[in-house]
């Protein structure tokens, strides 16, 4: 059932187009179409797509690891009065659809110049990195021992240099989620890239596709191969870090 | 420690900047978005009070009951599917079989294909004429469907199409699942019990606030459907498939009626409210809860 779908996928990029549609389906290409990759990676410029996708995935990857583990320490290891109430107000916008601060960003991106760049993509990573994965990073902080901290304090450690030194480094598994998850989830993004970007030199993988549906109806082998180039790397990170990520899903379930 | 507001707040600046400048500002220029008649086309702009919201529920625009009415019908079909589906599969991963870790990772797998690929693989498989499903229908000698294509069966097709992501609503379940302790079930095995009386006795209520938790999530989600309506169906036919947030869209970004999309964004956010605060509500009398009634 869960597995079929990507069967008959990786199947159909290496057919031709009449082994495709041969009644009852064959699920062994003979043979094998490679040439299927090529032809469909290039009949649109795909590697400006590819190129755009790893700059938006890489910087914003870099901003939100970064911005939530810092956020989540302030939320977390730093006492001051109100923080609790700030966090609280903060994680109502988990509860926000989308839909609503939509219109105003994009009028607000297009009238300071930044419409059809890449900017509305990335720049929010490095405000915060996105309250769910602070949520995340704080849970796991809250669990680490306070006495850690408190003795390097006396020795004279500033919250900087507890930050980096001990906190950041001990929940390495913990940032390995968020980093995940970031990747997954710019990688995956349809709704950004469709309202921020127009121009083809800047299209992400997931517009790219798109487009080539458009393009290419009928070509249902490269449309396929297509398709296998787009999932491949999400499943290869996937399962290169599976581990973590299901454990860092189990952590936000049980404590939610 | 001394300094800590000084150091809280400079640790907590870029959170509380970026919600300021990403989440509230934008909720209140939406607001204010609202009421008024801003569209890019046309040059003057002017503070029209409630009137979108009047012309929204006065029935003058047909598309957004229709808009809404697919959009609920959506969510009821997909919440308990999605809900049931993932319990049961979190039920069946849960028992002690060989290889539980793959099985795990081959379903949460689908979740993390992007939007467009899977709709692309599912557009395939569900193609009338030359999908997997219907020539495996048709050898098995059962009816065939139009599927996206056909008025009726589009939004059960969508429904269809976004069952294979749930992976990540079966984690979260394993997740309770595995918070439950072993005496219980050694209680009833005591009592004589089978396994209907372990479910229905010990798993379903320790299970509850994943249940609730899962719910509120999908019910969250169900609302603002956008992707597979954008890259599967456009809509169609004839608008059957004219999901709510797709209909903000493109009254929004193709027909540049701004000021109008934003009060159809405020609409969809009472009415995410109204079902939240609903489920939270019913939920004290279904909700266990080990360690008391806290809600």
């Amino acid at each position: 059932m869960f597995i079929i779908p990507f069967v008959w996928l990786i199947r159909s990029s290496l057919m031709n187009l009449s082994q495709i549609f041969t009644m009852p389906p064959e699920w062994i290409p003979k043979p094998f179409q490679w040439g299927n990759f090529h032809k469909a990676l290039t009949v649109l410029p795909f590697d400006i797509f590819f190129k755009n996708t790893l700059i938006i995935v890489v910087t914003v990857l870099v901003g939100t690891v970064i911005t939530s583990s810092i956020g989540a320490f302030g939320f977390s290891r730093i006492p001051w009065k109100g923080r609790d109430a700030v966090f609280a107000v903060l994680m109502t916008s988990m509860m926000l659809p989308a839909a609503v601060t939509m219109i105003p960003s994009f009028l607000g991106w297009q009238a300071i110049g930044f419409y059809d760049t890449l900017y509305p993509l990335i720049v929010p990573a490095y405000f915060g990195g996105g309250i769910f994965n602070i949520f995340l990073l704080r849970q796991f902080y809250l669990s680490i021992p306070r006495d850690f901290d408190e003795a390097a304090y006396v020795d004279g450690a500033n919250y900087w240099q507890i930050y980096t030194r001990i906190i950041f480094p001990l929940s390495r598994s913990a940032i390995i989620v968020v980093a995940l998850f970031s990747f997954l989830a710019s990688w995956n993004d349809f709704m950004g890239p469709l309202i921020y970007l127009k121009s083809d030199k800047w299209f992400t993988l997931a517009l790219g596709l798109q487009m080539f549906q458009g393009t290419y109806t009928a070509q249902w082998d490269l449309l396929m191969a297509a398709s296998a180039t787009v999932v491949l790397p999400c499943v290869i990170v996937f399962l290169a870090g599976q581990r973590y990520f299901l454990e860092g899903i189990t952590l936000t379930g049980l404590k939610g | 420690m001394r300094k800590g507001m000084f150091y809280g707040l400079l640790f907590t600046a870029p959170a509380i900047l970026g919600f300021a400048i990403f989440t509230l500002g934008p909720m209140i220029a939406s607001l204010v978005l609202s009421l008024t008649n801003y569209n890019v086309f046309k040059e003057q702009t002017a503070f029209t009070g409630l009137d979108n919201y009047m012309r929204l529920f006065s029935g003058e625009d047909e598309l957004f009951y229709k808009s809404l009415g697919i959009t609920f019908y959506f969510v009821v079909l997909r919440v308990p599917a999605v809900i049931l589906l993932s319990f049961g599969i979190a039920l069946l991963l849960n028992l002690n079989v060989k290889g539980r870790a793959i099985f795990r990772t081959i379903i949460y797998l689908p979740s993390i294909v992007p939007a467009v690929a899977s709709a692309m693989i599912w557009m395939w498989l569900l193609n009338p004429d030359l999908g997997l499903i219907n020539s495996l229908l048709s050898r098995l000698h059962l009816p065939t469907s139009n599927w996206l294509y056909g008025e009726g069966s589009v939004i059960p097709s969508v429904v269809l199409t976004t069952l294979w992501g749930i992976g990540s609503t079966v984690i979260i379940f394993l997740a309770g699942l595995s918070g439950i302790p072993r005496q219980y079930y050694e209680a009833i095995e005591v009592d004589g019990g089978g396994w209907f009386r372990k479910l229905s006795h010990v798993t379903v209520p320790m299970v509850t606030p994943t249940i609730f938790f899962n719910t509120i999530m999908t019910i969250i989600g169900s609302f603002q459907v956008f992707n597979e309506a954008y890259i599967l169906t456009q809509g169609g036919p004839n608008n059957q498939s004219l999901f709510y947030v797709f209909y903000l869209w493109r009254t929004g970004f193709r027909d540049a009626e701004m000021g109008y999309a934003s009060a159809l964004a405020w609409i969809l956010f009472v009415i995410i409210l109204f079902f939240t605060f609903i489920v939270f509500r019913t939920s004290k009398s279904w909700v266990y809860y080990e360690g008391g009634d806290r809600a």
